[in-house]
């Protein structure tokens, strides 16, 4: 044992040199990766763009059956004033692959609140007769917002928001009161509709 | 005088012998082709392209609300504004004809059989990185084309396994594809190519080391071989010259063919054009994604369709000299490629409707199927040829390269 001590103390030992060029080895590695962090941080969103959290819409002037498009963090929303017979037709449906009853997909029954973005490869999807039309890949949704065919994997996500007074949405924001904590998409983790605990309004 | 300059700087840098070594006196076989120029026209289009980049660089404003007009005012005001940046976009598709064309010699004539693997993969690396700097470049004009070929690419990597929509967002500095992510993209496109030289030096070495290949497929450079200069100065820049008749036709009568219309809309986020496509180089790729109906499948098959190509050492086992000119059935294999690729590109091209979708899927099919056949089939056609009797010079050229080979591997 002690003569073992001595003899790793000894500056001549190899074992002594060759523990010595791993730890240099380990510390420098360690400190490249860390210095390497700020460099790849700094490539996402930065503050400015993080704070773009929220969006108000006037929705008064929307008729039944029609659409309008806001932007919420650089994202197009569709906002869709939704007649009975539509609120009826979605109600007997479940979509097609990523099943979600209507109920769960809007606060309102009149108003469907959507993500314009196609989560198959984030085109716009173009309104339609029953629904919105994705023009890059073909993905169909209903008017619910839910995938029926095409490559699409998921339905459109609903952003959290709530009502504002009678006339106005607040799209980036859920009302705590009023939390619905279905999850509304299966798939996401920490993807349901009470993200008012998310103060910094990241993608739902 | 002259001489006594060159002599102080060779005492102190091998300047005579360097030139020697690598250009007069480098051996290249006699019977190079025509398709042996794409090599040195490739290197003069990347030349053209960081050129007429530098000078489209000191207009430009890599600045989501600036970008659009910026390149409109290169077009209006500046002097040749529109010289420089038409000779930007055309050589960019001029790239990668010229890669394209590069690529499909050395799959003729077996060029990426041992002893150039390395030339093989180097190359490889080369045509990814023109890819991503083709595919950045593209972001920079700021017209509708530009912004939703940029979102749908940064879609992709939403495929990744649990962290997809981070790394999305990591990639564009924003939700979605903004300001942020045109600021980057210029960096970075301004960035690679300046990689993509060094990695061309790396492969002149490594060309320089294993020498040319030609098209009797017999290893020529030692044996029977002619000084790089004058002979094949004199054939590159006799190429050069075809090639830039070819150029300046696009450039000065018809700029546009390599512009989509859509792209002289500028960027909205809210809107996605009608019909979007590509650039006429990704198409095949493109196809390929669309075929799959899968998400990550169809990601995960583009990319394996652009990198499979490193693996034809491997793939293809005949050992017969000389490439598809002497192999029936490998030339048959490569046609069908050839012609796979151009159904490939048309169905990237058009909208996806029921038939093609289905021709998507089939040349998807025989695309891969092609490569997955190859060490099978370059096997028997091997066994098929040398059964129906080869000509006694090329069984001993297999013996000798046998040999060569195995000395190789005995050095290594
Ligand atoms: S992006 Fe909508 S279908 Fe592909």
């Amino acid at each position: 044992m002690s003569e073992h001590d001595s003899d790793s103390s000894n500056p001549e030992s190899p074992e002594r040199r060759e523990f010595l060029g791993k730890v240099t080895g380990v510390v420098a590695g360690t400190g490249i990766a860390a210095a390497t962090w700020p460099f790849i941080s700094s490539m996402n969103p930065s503050t400015d763009v993080l704070s773009k959290a929220t969006t108000e819409a006037d929705i008064s002037d929307i008729a039944p059956g029609q659409v309008h498009t806001v932007e919420w963090q650089g994202k197009p929303v569709f906002i869709l004033h939704r007649t009975d017979q539509q609120i009826d037709k979605m109600r007997q449906s479940e979509g097609g692959k990523d099943p979600t009853a209507d109920q769960k997909r809007v606060l309102e029954p009149n108003w469907l609140v959507v993500v314009g973005i196609c989560t198959h490869l984030g085109c716009v999807p173009n309104r339609v007769d029953d629904g919105w039309l994705c023009p890059c890949h073909g993905s169909v949704y209903d008017n619910s917002g839910r995938i029926l065919r095409g490559p699409a994997p998921r339905n459109l996500h609903v952003p959290p928001y709530q009502f504002v007074g009678e006339n106005r949405l607040l799209i980036g924001q859920a009302d705590p009161q009023r939390q619905r904590c279905e999850r509304v998409d299966p798939d996401a983790a920490g993807d349901t509709f009470c993200v008012a605990t998310n103060p910094n309004g990241k993608e739902v | 005088m002259a001489g006594r300059i060159i002599d102080w700087i060779d005492q102190r840098f091998p300047l005579t012998k360097f030139i020697k070594h690598e250009l007069t006196e480098y051996p290249t076989p006699r019977n190079l082709s025509y398709w042996w120029n794409f090599g040195s026209l490739a290197g003069i289009v990347l030349v053209i392209q960081i050129v007429s980049g530098i000078f489209l660089a000191m207009h430009y404003k890599p600045d989501a609300l600036m970008a659009f007009d910026s390149v409109e005012h290169i077009m209006r005001n500046v002097n040749y504004g529109w010289l420089i940046r038409y000779m930007h976009s055309t050589g960019a598709s001029a790239f990668f004809i010229v890669i394209y064309i590069h690529m499909a010699r050395t799959l003729f004539y077996g060029s990426y059989r041992a002893p150039r693997e390395l030339m093989w993969w180097t190359g490889q690396v080369l045509l990814l990185m023109l890819m991503a700097t083709a595919f950045m470049g593209y972001l920079l004009p700021w017209g509708q084309m530009s912004y939703w070929g940029a979102q749908v690419i940064t879609s992709l990597f939403g495929a990744t396994p649990f962290i997809g929509d981070d790394v999305v967002r990591w990639l564009r500095g924003d939700f979605v594809v903004g300001d942020a992510t045109l600021t980057r993209f210029f960096a970075l496109h301004y960035l690679f190519p300046f990689l993509i030289v060094g990695m061309v030096v790396i492969h002149l070495v490594a060309l320089h080391m294993v020498k040319s290949s030609n098209p009797s497929g017999i290893n020529l450079a030692d044996k029977d071989n002619i000084p790089f200069h004058p002979y094949y100065t004199i054939k590159d820049l006799f190429g050069f010259g075809v090639f830039f008749i070819v150029f300046a036709y696009f450039v000065f009568y018809s700029p546009n063919t390599f512009i989509e219309a859509d792209n002289y809309e500028p960027a909205n986020p809210l809107k996605t054009p009608p019909h979007i496509v590509p650039e006429w180089y990704f198409l095949p790729f493109y196809a390929i994604l669309r075929a799959i109906p899968d998400l990550l499948g169809g990601v995960v098959a583009m990319g394996v369709s652009v990198v499979i190509f490193a693996l034809m050492p491997f793939l293809d086992r005949s050992r017969i000299p000389g490439g598809a000119k002497y192999r029936p059935i490998y030339r048959v294999m490569f046609v069908l490629f050839v012609i796979d690729i151009l159904v490939l590109s048309y169905v990237g091209l058009k909208p996806p409707s029921g038939s093609l979708v289905i021709v998507g899927q089939v040349a998807t099919f025989v695309y891969f199927s092609l490569f997955t056949l190859l060490p099978f089939i370059s096997r028997w056609e091997e066994r098929w040829l040398r059964k129906k009797g080869l000509p006694p010079e090329v069984e001993e050229l297999i013996r000798q390269e046998e040999e060569e080979a195995a000395k190789r591997g005995r050095r290594a």
